[in-house]
C-alpha cells in the first residue's frame, strides 16, 4: 500500500495528464460524421507514427560501434517514418477528393 | 536552455495534434487539420534531433544513420501513398499502422537491452510496448493481407482458446518479468513476448473477417496509440505519450461507433463470430419466389421518379463499380431525378469505406446521407437501388429475433415504395445470414455484375 501511494504522489502530474489526454481524444473526435471516418482514422494512424521520436533517441544514443542497436534503431527509424510520411500523405490524397460541388 | 527549446517545440506539437484531430473531424477544415498535424510532426522531429539529451548530458549523434532512415522512410512511405489505387486504401491504412506498431516495439526492446534498471515500472512500461506494439504490428499486417485478398479467413474452433491461452501467456510473463526480475532475465522475457506477442496478434485476427473488419482496423489503430504512448512513457517523452494517447482513445471511440452499428460488443465481435451458419434460418426461405427486373424495367422505374436512393455497400468496391454508379446518379440527376446515397456505418471494409470510395468517383459529399437521416427521407423515396449491400439492409435485424444479426440497425429500405436489389447471384451475404428482403413483393432483383449492369442502365438512360 505504501509503495502505491508514493508511486501516486511522485507521478501526479503524469496521472492526470494522461487522464485528460484520454478524455481529450474522445472529446476530440466525439462528433465526427461518418463520411470522414476513414480520413480520421488515417489521419490519427499518421500521428501514431509519433514513435519516431523514441526512434531517434534510441539511435541517437546508441555507440558509434555498436551495430546491433544500430540496426535495430535504423528499422526503426525507416518503419516509424514510413508510418508518418505514409499516413499523411495517403490522408491528404483521400481529403483532397472531397468536395462540396464540381 | 535546450531542453525549454526541447519542450517549446512539444507543446506546440501536441496542440498542432489536438487542433489537427479536431479539424479532421469536419469536411470543410479537412485537409487544414491533415497539414497541420504533419507540421506539427516535422517540427518534433527537428526539436528532437536538435535539443534532445540524454541523463548524461549527450546530445543526439549517429545522423549518417538517421538520415539515412529517414530518406528511405520518406521515399518508400510517399511512394507507397501515391502509387496506391483509392481502392486499395483499407489495406494502405492498415499497412502504415503496422509499421507504427512494428517501430513502436523495436523502440521499447531497444530501452529495455540497452537500459541497465531493473525498477518495476521501467520493467513493466517496457514489456507492455514491446507487447502492444507486436500485436499491432502482426495484427495490421494479417489485416492487410485479408483487405488485399492475399489472406483467407481462419476459422476453428479450438481457435478461441489458443488465442486465449497465448494472451495469458503473455500477460503472465510481463507479471512474472516485472515483479522479480530476478526470476528471468529482463531480455530473455523481451525476447519470448516479442515473439508470443507476434503470433497472438496474428492468430487475434485471423478468425475475424468481412463485415467485422471495420471494427478491427479501428481497434488495431487504437492499439497503435497505446504501444506509442507506453513508448513516451519508456523514454520520458511528451510528445509520444500526448500523441499516442489522443490517437488511442479515439480509436478507442472508433471502434465502439463500430461495435454500436452492428449492435454488438467488442468481445463479441473479438470472440464469438456469427453462428458459422448454423443459425443461418435457411428453413424460412424455403420455395419462396424471388421477382427479376431488367435493365429496362429499372432505368424506366427510376426515370420517371421523385427521388433515388442507392444503398452502396462492399460488393460496389469488389466490382470497382464506384464510377459508373456515379455516372448512373448524373444520368437520373440530368433528368430531374433527385439522387442521393444512404451510407450505412459498417458498409464495406473499414470505417467510412463507402464515402471514400464514392468520393474517388467525384460524388460531392453532401449526398452521402448517414443511415439516421436517410432513414428519415425513406417514405418519399421512390426507388431504391442497392448495390452490393446485403446484411446491412437486412430486414431480419428488425422483426426476426432469432436472427443472428436481430437488433442491428439497417437501412430501412422497405419504407420506400419500391427496391431493386443488385446482386450477383442469390448467395447471402457474408454472415451467410438468409434476406427477407429480396422475397418481400417490393422487391425485385437485378441480377449481373454491378459494374455492367449499372453501365448499361446509364446507356438505357440515355435512349429514354
Amino acid at each position: 500500500m505504501a509503495s502505491i501511494t508514493s508511486f501516486f504522489l511522485e507521478n501526479q502530474e503524469m496521472i492526470f495528464l494522461i487522464i485528460l489526454a484520454i478524455y481529450l481524444g474522445e472529446e476530440v473526435i466525439a462528433n465526427v460524421p461518418s463520411v470522414l471516418h476513414t480520413p480520421l482514422m488515417s489521419g490519427s494512424n499518421a500521428i501514431s507514427g509519433v514513435v519516431i521520436m523514441g526512434s531517434i533517441i534510441a539511435i541517437g544514443h546508441a555507440a558509434p560501434d555498436d551495430y546491433l542497436l544500430l540496426s535495430f534503431g535504423f528499422l526503426a527509424v525507416v518503419l516509424g517514418t514510413l508510418n508518418v510520411v505514409g499516413g499523411f500523405a495517403v490522408t491528404g490524397r483521400m481529403l483532397a477528393m472531397f468536395k462540396k460541388k464540381k | 536552455m535546450s531542453e525549454f527549446l526541447l519542450e517549446l517545440f512539444y507543446i506546440i506539437g501536441c496542440v498542432t495534434f489536438i487542433i489537427g484531430l479536431k479539424k479532421l473531424s469536419s469536411p470543410d477544415t479537412a485537409r487544414r487539420g491533415n497539414y497541420l498535424a504533419a507540421a506539427g510532426m516535422i517540427l518534433a522531429m527537428l526539436g528532437t534531433i536538435l535539443f534532445e539529451k540524454n541523463e548524461a548530458g549527450q546530445s543526439i549523434g549517429n545522423f549518417g544513420w538517421i538520415a539515412a532512415g529517414l530518406i528511405v522512410g520518406t521515399g518508400v512511405g510517399y511512394y507507397m501513398a501515391v502509387k496506391v489505387k483509392m481502392t486499395a486504401m483499407p489495406q494502405m491504412v492498415s499497412f502504415f499502422n503496422g509499421t507504427g506498431g512494428a517501430c513502436s516495439a523495436i523502440i521499447a526492446s531497444m530501452g529495455l537491452f540497452s537500459g541497465s534498471s531493473t525498477d518495476a515500472g521501467f520493467l513493466l512500461v517496457a514489456y507492455l510496448g514491446i507487447g502492444v506494439g507486436a500485436i499491432t504490428f502482426s495484427g495490421s499486417m494479417i489485416a492487410f493481407g485479408k483487405l488485399d485478398g492475399k489472406i483467407k479467413d481462419l476459422r476453428t474452433n479450438y481457435m478461441s482458446y489458443v488465442n486465449l491461452a497465448l494472451l495469458i501467456i503473455v500477460v503472465g510473463i510481463m507479471a512474472v518479468a516485472t515483479v522479480s526480475p530476478q526470476t528471468i532475465d529482463s531480455a530473455t522475457a523481451g525476447w519470448w513476448l516479442l515473439g508470443i506477442s507476434t503470433v497472438y496478434g496474428v492468430l487475434f485476427v485471423m478468425p475475424i473477417g468481412g463485415a467485422d473488419m471495420p471494427v478491427v482496423i479501428a481497434l488495431l489503430n487504437s492499439l497503435s496509440g497505446i504501444a506509442g504512448a507506453f513508448g513516451g512513457l519508456l523514454y520520458g517523452n511528451s510528445i509520444m505519450l500526448i500523441g499516442g494517447i489522443l490517437v488511442g482513445a479515439s480509436g478507442v471511440i472508433l471502434s465502439a461507433l463500430m461495435c454500436k452499428a452492428m449492435n454488438r460488443s467488442l468481445l463479441n465481435v473479438l470472440i464469438g463470430n456469427f453462428g458459422g451458419g448454423a443459425t443461418a434460418g435457411g428453413a424460412a426461405a424455403g420455395d419462396q419466389v424471388v421477382r427479376e427486373a431488367t435493365v429496362n424495367d429499372t432505368a424506366i422505374m427510376c426515370a420517371y421518379a421523385t427521388r433515388v436512393c442507392i444503398v452502396p455497400g462492399y460488393g460496389l468496391a469488389v466490382a470497382q463499380a464506384q464510377h459508373v454508379c456515379h455516372e448512373f446518379e448524373k444520368s437520373l440527376e440530368a433528368k430531374g431525378v433527385e439522387v442521393y446515397f444512404a451510407i450505412h456505418p459498417v458498409a464495406g471494409r473499414m470505417p467510412g469505406h463507402m464515402n471514400v470510395l464514392l468520393a474517388e468517383a467525384d460524388v460531392p459529399y453532401p449526398k452521402l446521407i448517414e443511415m439516421d437521416q436517410a432513414n428519415g427521407m425513406m417514405p418519399q423515396t421512390d426507388v431504391v437501388i442497392i448495390v452490393g449491400a446485403n446484411d446491412v439492409v437486412n430486414p431480419a435485424a428488425e422483426n426476426d429475433p432469432s436472427s443472428p444479426i436481430y437488433g442491428m440497425p439497417i437501412i430501412k429500405v422497405l419504407d420506400a415504395k419500391s427496391v431493386i436489389v443488385m446482386k450477383r447471384s442469390m448467395r447471402p451475404g457474408y454472415a451467410g445470414i438468409e434476406n427477407p428482403l429480396f422475397f418481400h413483393e417490393k422487391t425485385k432483383l437485378l441480377f449481373g455484375d454491378a459494374k455492367d449492369t449499372l453501365g448499361k442502365l446509364v446507356t438505357e438512360l440515355k435512349t429514354l
